[in-house]
């Protein structure tokens, strides 16, 4: 899972009919220090987020689990939405 | 399965259902030598590890799932370690 | 799958039960020349694997099939030990 903002959303009349109902928002991955990292994705909300949230995202085929039983056509999904974030990262040492 | 540092927590009170209760953690993978390898993630807690901790992180929905008990709900990463030593050979 | 080199190994104390008596091996992908890779992944070995060893890797939910890993949290697996590589001569670099 990663952490992204909701910075907007999409609307498409002809899609797969599984996506019937569904909203789909598009996220801004970003870094714990909320700084923009990598691409804007489209992805499905199962927690109903809004726009300029900060959320957690799950990838993969779990990603469809929200949804279930219906098998909802995703790879992406907002599964949470975070009202806060405690970061300390420790001083820099070897992995091993 | 990687080697990762705990470097933060999450609290969101909206949540998928299967996450109730859980403790979410920001975790950085890490390279070899220390360094941070690519971009710090959010994975569940299965072996209440706490901040600083160099832990084990699985990256794959099953295994996830499954360590924290909770099957067919989104998770696709998570804690199932906490990394004693590691040594090269 | 993955050709991969025996680099290390990681010992933890508090895990998952069902990790409980298994190795875990830091390995590196490696080319079918014999370069290492710079990235790492950690395996659990079914086959008995040693240090500095080229191995056979497999990753994602594969990794459950190999033996004694069935429905444990395993994302790579260590499923054999290569004798040898042989390759095509004209894939052969200087």
């Amino acid at each position: 899972m990663f952490l992204a903002k909701v910075v907007g959303r999409v609307w498409a009349t002809i899609k797969d009919p599984k996506l019937e109902g569904q909203r789909m928002l598009i996220i801004q991955p970003v870094t714990p220090e909320l700084q923009p990292t990598g691409k804007q994705l489209i992805v499905l909300d199962s927690v109903g987020a809004g726009a300029g949230e900060l959320v957690y995202c799950c990838k993969g085929k779990e990603s469809s689990f929200p949804f279930l039983p219906v098998e909802v056509t995703t790879d992406t999904s907002i599964v949470g939405i975070i009202d806060e974030l405690h970061v300390r990262r420790p001083p820099k040492e070897p992995a091993c | 399965m990687l080697i990762a540092r705990v470097i933060g927590e999450v609290v969101a009170t909206q949540h998928h259902a299967s996450h109730d209760g859980q403790k979410v953690l920001l975790v950085q993978p890490l390279h070899l030598d220390g360094t941070d390898r690519g971009d710090a993630v959010v994975a569940m807690d299965a072996v209440d590890a706490g901040i600083g901790d160099k832990v084990l992180l699985v990256t794959e929905g099953f295994s996830a799932m499954t360590s924290v008990g909770r099957p067919n709900s989104p998770i696709d990463m998570a804690v199932i370690g906490v990394i004693d030593r590691v040594d090269m050979l | 799958m993955i050709l991969a080199r025996v680099v290390g190994n990681v010992v933890a104390t508090r895990k998952d039960p069902r990790l409980e008596g298994k190795k875990l091996l830091l390995i590196k992908p490696v080319s079918p020349e014999g370069k290492e890779d710079a990235n790492y992944v950690i395996a659990v070995d079914s086959v008995g694997a040693g240090a500095r060893e080229l191995v056979i890797a497999v990753s994602g939910s594969s990794a459950r099939m190999a033996e004694g890993c069935k429905d444990n949290p395993v994302d790579t697996a260590i499923i054999g030990i290569v004798d040898s590589v042989s390759l095509d001569e004209t894939r052969k670099k200087g």
